[in-house]
């Protein structure tokens, strides 16, 4: 502002060049009355900006998660006020939950309006302060490109997360001079605290001393590029590893020291191996309770090192007995510089007997059923071996993603685009179209449940509309499966209405224009499979698998981490 | 929060959280947030009370002794494990600059009354010398119907007064602010903090050259 005369733009172009400088090329949205003057200057920047229009605010945000987790980039959303903006909420909390960097911009009414109740206000900030990182409005063309560097910087460092910017129109519409400088510093934010080398040194010195000690592997490693880190770690020491729901593809699963899958429905070996082990390093992840079961029993024979980005987690569930502050790239590396080479063969080969015992009772089973119908897990699995077990994993929530979870293999990280910490139904045909944009190069695998699928089977029209070439295996039941198993397993059999009467299926996708085929029979499976891996468009492979298949292993919830049932 | 204009005698001291079992002693805890100045903060705080079902017993917030960051001063009644986590999920917050909890010993701290009574009343007592001496109360503001006394003190202290004077010839009006403290600790956490957030900013620049 200093004599020369700056060029003003309006604020809708303003946040547009201030998302182009962050190196935003995608953005999903929808529009409406408050954020119009957004959506009018995006016509003038189709070539730059590639905006998806999404058939709900919901979907929007789901999308730019998907996208998000599957680049590693910050997913954008773009929405209108009111009912755009309370729409996006579940995402919003979902990416809170799952560390995602996620930034959704909403249209809001003219400041000289807040407050009154206008046509779709609402009070965006405060419902959204409690699920994002930074909820901020803009209420001056002049604060826009400040807000936006701030949101990236925000949404993208440290610990990922969401940041909502409540966008006022009269902002959007007032003249501004445009200046972009990014954001590199805020003075009461620490994204990743300094590592502590006297830390360092105890957990090393810890690690050096164990006879058992376990790894547990969770985002963190991902979120911090931090997989070349952990398997060096690991090698050195001769530690075994397993893996949260989110820290799945951070090893790939043919790593020798892969040990698998923790928690409710993980494998067993690393979960009684937990109540074992003398030490226990767990690298980025929060010990939530589908993890850990009950915390009572929970590896209190073991000493706990934690290594986290965010100081907040370190005992939060769990007491810990070393913890190391930083991000998991840096803390890896210095583990791995002060500890020794070393050998456990006889400790990691303690592991081959429950893996046997999970062999027998479970995997077996679900993998080479003998009876007719097919089940998830096989159909979860041939279609993982069909793509070369190269495949980006996307799933809905409930027994279709724990069953994808457990029988789909990992070549590569970024593999597994779930919802964890929010358990959210509806969560994947948008997150699937929303990877898929990411990765185009990538096979996109989504697996859904009947349920959830039609909980956001609207988006089939955006993934029409922009031709995304998702892979879509609906695992029908007809029922609400996993509300069902706990029906069954703890509820006496009340199936309380979880029984579903559904739609021809391939008659909506056909309504959208996608191909698709239905099967039931084993022998139909590979073939099926064959066709929608064929080329690269969208495809809705319906599988009809048993209506009371169950999700085993399983922890029940309260339970201590050891008391499985196995079917 | 409670206090409206009047005093409760006994604090409502919050039960222990049902699901973990035996309750772990329970004590009131100061906390000491400095934050941004921006709009909202407020919000971003008490909600991690709310989300974790303490009540605040009292807060007060003003400008700390450095330009464009506020100060809060919050008390609660919980536990240590708990009060450990709150206060981390505060300090967590883009907008905090720093969050830490001490318990009494570790602080001085203030609260302030005032106590609006009736001047006939007052005047009934006789001489009022003894009663001002021993409080330690300064006269704000006299007219023909109402006298306002002015009271420093902890809690205990300033309750005592309400209750001597309730009892003889009532209280018109009442208020008690929230706690102010500081800590006994030599070294200034606020400078402490200070310095390191410059040595960061300054490492920032390096870093981007």
């Amino acid at each position: 502002m200093n004599g020369n005369k700056q060029m003003e733009l309006s604020g809708s172009e303003i946040l547009i060049r201030s998302l182009l400088c962050e190196g935003v090329n995608t953005i999903f949205g929808y529009p409406g009355g408050q954020i119009i003057p957004v959506f009018d200057t995006l016509y003038d920047y189709r070539s730059e900006l590639h905006h998806v229009l999404m058939r709900h605010e919901q979907g929007a945000v789901h999308a730019a998660q998907g996208y998000a987790r599957a680049s590693g980039e910050v997913g954008v959303c773009l929405v209108t006020s009111g009912p755009g903006a309370t729409n996006v909420i579940t995402g919003v909390g979902d990416a809170m939950l799952d560390s995602t960097p996620v930034v959704v911009i909403a249209g809001q009414v003219g400041a000289a309006m807040l407050g009154t109740d206008a046509f779709q206000e609402i009070d965006v900030v405060g419902i959204t302060q409690p699920i994002t990182k930074w909820a901020y409005q803009i209420r001056r063309a002049e604060d826009i490109a400040w807000a936006v560097a701030r949101a990236f910087y925000i949404a993208r460092s440290g610990r990922p997360g969401p940041v909502v910017l409540d966008f006022t129109k009269n902002a959007q519409v007032q003249q501004a001079p445009f200046v972009y400088e990014p954001c590199r510093f805020i003075r009461s934010y620490l994204p990743v605290p300094e590592l502590n080398e006297r830390a360092a040194d105890e957990a090393a010195a810890l690690i050096d001393a164990a006879q058992r000690p376990l790894a547990l592997v969770g985002q963190g490693v991902v979120l911090a590029h931090a997989e070349e880190e952990l398997k060096e770690f690991l090698q050195k020491a001769d530690i075994p590893a397993a893996s949260t729901l989110l820290g799945l593809s951070a090893l790939p699963s043919d790593f020798p020291l892969n040990k698998g899958f923790l928690g409710m429905h993980g494998n067993v070996a690393p979960n009684m191996k937990t109540n074992e082990a003398d030490v226990i390093v767990a690298v980025g992840l929060r010990f939530d309770d589908r993890l850990t079961g009950n915390l009572q029993h929970y590896a209190r024979q073991a000493k706990i090192i934690h290594l986290d980005i965010d100081p907040s987690e370190i005992g939060k569930n769990v007491p810990v007995t070393v913890p190391v502050l930083a991000d998991a790239k840096t803390s890896l590396k210095a583990l791995t510089q002060r500890i020794r080479e070393n050998k456990h063969t006889e400790w990691i080969r303690s592991f081959d007997v429950y893996e046997l015992i999970e062999q027998e009772r479970v995997i077996r089973k679900e993998l080479y059923p003998e009876g007719e119908a097919l089940t998830m897990g096989e159909v979860v699995r041939r279609v993982s071996e069909a793509t070369g077990n190269d495949a980006l994993l996307v799933t809905d929530v409930g027994q279709n993603q724990m069953m994808a979870a457990r029988y789909f293999r990992y070549s590569r990280s970024r593999s597994i685009v779930t919802s964890g910490g929010l358990g959210t139904m509806g969560f994947g045909i948008p997150a699937a179209l929303g990877a898929k944009l990411a990765v185009p190069a990538r096979t996109v695998c989504l697996f859904c449940g009947d349920g959830g699928f039609q909980m956001t089977m609207q988006e089939l029209g955006t993934i029409m509309q922009e031709g995304i070439g998702v892979k879509m295996i609906l695992l029908d039941n007809q029922y609400l499966g996993m509300v069902r198993q706990w029906q069954e397993l703890f509820y006496h059999e009340r199936y309380s209405f979880t029984a579903m009467q559904n739609p021809d299926f391939q008659a909506v996708a056909k309504a959208y224009g996608i191909a698709g085929r239905t099967v039931g029979r084993r022998d139909e499976l590979d073939n099926a499979i064959a066709d929608m891996l064929k080329d690269d468009r969208p495809y809705l492979l319906v599988v009809n698998v048993e209506n009371k298949g169950n999700v085993y292993p399983m922890v029940p919830a309260g339970a201590a981490i050891t008391d499985i049932l196995m079917g | 929060m409670e206090h409206n204009n009047m005093a409760s005698k006994n604090r409502n001291v919050n039960p222990a959280p049902a699901s973990s079992g035996a309750p772990e002693g329970i004590t009131l805890y100061t906390i000491t947030v400095f934050s941004e100045n921006t709009v909202g903060v407020l919000n971003q705080v008490t909600i991690i009370f709310t989300r974790r079902g303490i009540n605040i017993e009292t807060l007060s917030v003003s400008p700390s002794a450095l330009n464009g960051i506020h100060k809060f001063t919050i008390t609660a009644f919980t536990t240590r494990d708990m009060i450990e986590k709150v206060v981390q999920q505060i300090d967590k917050r883009v907008d905090i600059l720093k969050a830490y909890y001490n318990t009494d010993e570790d602080l001085v701290f203030e609260e302030i009354a005032l106590y609006k009574v009736s001047t006939a009343k007052l005047l009934e007592l006789g001489s009022i010398e003894a009663l001002i001496r021993k409080y330690d109360i300064r006269i704000l503001e006299l007219s023909d119907s109402s006298v306002v006394f002015q009271k420093t003190g902890h809690y205990e202290e300033t309750q005592q007064l309400f209750d001597e004077l309730q009892a003889s010839i009532g209280v018109l009006q009442f208020i008690r602010s929230g706690r102010v403290a500081i800590t006994k600790s030599k070294v200034e956490r606020l400078s402490d903090m200070l310095d390191s957030i410059e040595a960061r900013q300054l490492k920032e620049m390096k870093n981007v050259k």
